[in-house]
């Protein structure tokens, strides 16, 4: 089993989510830098967060546009997981991963703290190992985070059960109060149609070790883990990718 | 041909615009009352194409590919 977790110049989270990995999950994980690609295979890909290229234009939008999402892209199509954190995952929604997209915060400004959030869905590749309506403890940092779609493309994800997590209070209701950024329906966690890609705003890995006051996190890299092992290893080398 | 392709790009109708909001705030407390307030941006790209038609497909190709978001934008070309 192998992880990517991928470096954009402004990624900044890169080396956290590589620690938890490969540190605190024991799992065998590659930083790879933007412009080498993808050139071995990989069970799942990390996005990890930051302000790729500065956040000009908008989040994640020109990292979205190079050559190493194509390969991403790939990747997901073949049934690869990749998981978006905060810049990862407005990255993952601009290269179209993901519906809908996450932009300027309600109220306009950078926020940076703990906030709850109410497991959605507990049969995905990134939340297996939740309890269904668990409530979860984990940091937000951003200020482009709101979660914005179409009412159709809404409802078609409450339906598909493609929400992973919502903004909640304490006791899992998802009140206007606990939505931080004004996200449509408090969702900040995507899933992508075939459930393989997830994108979500909070920093799971900022909460995978007691020492930073919340473990409630690293299930989500456990999942991811678990889903591996039952589902087989990929393959697959760089070469079928570039076929 | 050298044209200049100016494009506007702006949220689309009934989008939440956290940045308008503020600004107006701002000019509602400098004694600006206002009824309403809308931003959008603007990017004005020389480029060389065959004519005025052609200089503005490739600005149409630029918002499609990179300069707006479609699930959030609208954008406007002028090509002169």
């Amino acid at each position: 089993m192998r992880f990517a977790v991928v470096q954009f110049g402004g990624s900044n989270c890169d080396r956290d989510v590589y620690h938890v990995l490969a540190e605190v999950c024991g799992v065998d994980t590659d930083l790879v830098w933007y412009k080498d690609g993808l050139a071995r295979s990989y069970d799942a890909v990390v996005l990890p967060g930051g302000f790729s290229y500065g956040d000009y234009l908008r989040a994640g939008a020109i990292a979205a546009r190079n050559p190493i999402m194509a390969e991403i892209v790939r990747h997901a199509k073949d049934g690869g997981l990749v998981l978006g954190i905060c810049n990862g995952a407005q990255i993952g929604s601009e290269a179209g991963l993901v519906d809908g997209t996450f932009t300027l915060n309600a109220y306009p400004k950078f926020i940076s703290r703990h906030v709850y959030l109410r497991v959605e869905n507990t049969t995905s590749p990134f939340t297996a190992l939740y309890r269904e309506g668990e409530v979860i403890r984990v940091p937000i940092a951003h200020k482009e985070g709101r979660y914005v779609a179409p009412e159709d493309v809404i409802a078609r994800l409450n339906c598909e059960g493609r929400v992973a997590f919502r903004f909640c209070d304490e006791h899992g209701n998802p009140t206007p109060e606990s939505n931080p950024n004004g996200s449509t329906k408090n969702i900040t966690g995507v899933l992508s149609e075939a459930g393989n890609v997830l994108a979500m705003m909070p920093h799971p890995e900022r909460a995978s070790e007691a020492v930073l006051g919340s473990v409630d996190g690293i299930k989500i890299f456990k999942s991811m883990m678990t889903y591996i092992e039952q589902h087989g290893h990929r393959q697959m080398t760089h070469q079928e990718f570039l076929q | 041909m050298r044209y200049i392709v100016t494009i506007t790009i702006a949220l689309k109708e009934g989008m939440l615009n956290p940045e308008a909001r503020v600004i107006r705030h701002a000019l509602t407390n400098l004694g600006f009352p206002t009824e309403d307030l809308s931003t959008a941006r603007l990017f004005r790209v020389t480029l060389d194409a065959a004519d005025a038609a052609a200089a503005r497909e490739e600005g149409a190709r630029m918002c499609e590919r990179l300069l707006a978001n479609p699930v959030i934008h609208h954008y406007t070309i002028e090509v002169t």
